[in-house]
């Protein structure tokens, strides 16, 4: 019971991460996509998690972690580079607002 | 015991089905909606009370089945409970300030003042740009 309702939440996430992946190959602007692969990245944090319930380990609880901090930082990453153009810069960041 | 152990398995069993159903919710939100803005509040709550309610029932399970108190997954909750609508107001943010069209049916834009008091867009930028979105 434990076992068919863990496995029909891995397949519901993944329809999801397959519908999301949809939205990051058609979305029209790229904020679209950048919203898409924000949630396939909160999507496959929550993967690892029930595949770690799944298998009965705790290997995986880094994975998590690694995850959501790498998703976090590539976002913001995109967001600073469609606001401004570029994601590293020389200078002061006065001019930011 | 067992009438604990049964209920503990039920109880984290039904959190891990309702974060899934709610990734599936937040998925269909993202391809239904018809705006980046109502898509990304779409992505934003649904997908992180989802994602939320999978590692509270895996912190459950952890702490009821394996006698793990796991703090790595307490930081984990805490790390996505932060940064998630944070991300989704940076994205909003992004494309509002490089001119991301809105849903044609809209009716109010209180930012658009705002900024154009603080001169960061032009005054008639908004309508300039052509409408490729449906």
């Amino acid at each position: 019971m434990i076992y068919f309702i863990l496995m029909l939440s891995i397949t519901i996430m993944a329809i999801a991460i397959g519908v999301c992946a949809w939205r990051l190959v058609k979305g029209p602007s790229l904020p679209d996509r950048v919203a898409a692969l924000d949630t396939i990245g909160i999507n496959l944090l929550a993967m690892v998690a029930v595949l770690s319930v799944f298998l009965q380990t705790q290997a995986f609880i880094e994975i998590i972690l690694l995850i959501g901090i790498l998703s976090f930082i590539g976002t913001t990453a995109f967001a600073r580079y469609i606001e401004k153009g570029v994601v590293l810069e020389h200078g002061n960041d006065q001019d930011y607002r | 015991m067992e009438m604990i152990k049964t209920t503990g398995e039920l109880l984290f069993a039904l959190l891990i089905l309702m974060g899934a159903l709610l990734s599936a919710v937040s998925a269909i939100g993202l391809i239904r909606l018809p705006d980046v803005y109502l898509r990304s509040h779409a992505a934003a709550k649904s997908a992180t009370l989802g994602v939320l309610c999978v590692l509270v029932g895996a912190f459950l399970y952890f702490a009821f089945f394996q006698d793990h108190i796991s703090a790595k997954l307490l930081l984990g909750i805490v790390f996505v409970f932060m940064t998630a609508p944070l991300t989704a107001h940076l994205t909003g943010r992004a494309a509002y300030r490089s001119g991301v069209p809105h849903w044609d049916r809209r009716i109010q834009d209180d930012l658009k003042e705002v900024l154009e008091k603080e001169q960061v867009i032009p005054a008639t930028s908004e309508e300039e740009v052509p409408q490729e979105q449906r």
